[in-house]
């Protein structure tokens, strides 16, 4: 028994079909988070509150500042893959759909780049 | 024709229908951690983009991550981050096709919760200056 509509069939709807890529970009970028949340936590937590040069400072070592440029890369993607995949099963409508997946790439686009940019700013001298 | 049945298919089941399991609430709440992250995130970029405009709009953010409503925030954002950290590496081992017998999955669970608040606690006693 056939429970798909003619419906369905005509308009090529049921599996995506392709996602792959972003399945596997998901899982990587995970596996690289694990060692990079940690090497940045650490520092984050242990001179949060110690006012700005002490900030700077710590942002100025290249341990620190390359942990947190790699952390800002990663996590932003990690998390357009993660936002993009509650936004296809949550938003329906083409014109929604659409509107938020551009606005999950811009918006995690711009944060990465945020977080890249002032951690160099920090490190190269303030 | 399968239009001819429509309204009368089965339907597979769903949350309603279920006895509420733990790793029920494990599941959704990864999502939830996921989705909440963000706005931990967008406070600590905050932070690093004041650093590097200068020292006032520095200590602007500062002051507001290091207030009693920024702290609980950030409190929050660390135990969710280490959650979803603790059962993101549960799901790898899923992905890897690895822990889906029921026991394991039980105490993987249980594993998870454990770690999370042990792995807050400890980075708390870091940002406290204790080590």
């Amino acid at each position: 028994m056939a429970y798909r509509t003619d419906r369905q069939r005509v308009e090529g709807l049921g599996t995506a079909k392709d996602g792959t890529r972003e399945w596997v970009g998901q899982r990587v970028s995970a596996m690289a988070l694990i060692p990079l949340v940690i090497f940045f936590v650490l520092p984050l937590a242990r001179h949060l509150g110690g006012g700005y040069d002490e900030m700077v400072a710590v942002y100025q070592n290249p341990f620190n500042a390359i942990v947190g440029i790699l952390f800002f890369i990663v996590i932003t993607s990690h998390l357009r893959h993660g936002l993009q995949e509650v936004i296809v099963d949550y938003v329906h409508g083409k014109t929604a759909l659409t509107i938020s997946l551009l606005a999950n790439q811009m918006f995690t686009g711009v944060l990465g780049v945020t977080g890249v940019f002032s951690i160099a700013k920090i490190a190269f001298g303030g | 024709m399968a239009d001819v049945n429509r309204g009368d298919r089965p339907l597979s089941p769903h949350l309603t229908i279920y006895r509420p399991l733990y790793t029920m609430i494990l599941s959704i709440t990864h999502r939830i951690t996921g989705v909440g992250l963000t706005l931990g995130l967008v406070l600590v970029t905050w932070w690093f983009l004041a650093a590097a405009i200068g020292e006032d709009a520095f200590a602007v953010a500062d002051g507001v991550l290091t207030s009693v409503i920024g702290g609980l925030v950030l409190i929050a954002s660390l135990w969710a981050l280490m959650f979803h950290l603790c059962n993101g590496i549960r799901h790898l081992f899923w992905d890897a096709g690895m822990g889906f017998e029921l026991e394991t999955a039980w105490r993987s669970g249980l594993a998870v919760i454990a770690g999370s608040i042990v792995l807050t606690v400890l980075v708390m006693l870091v940002a406290l200056g204790v080590f």
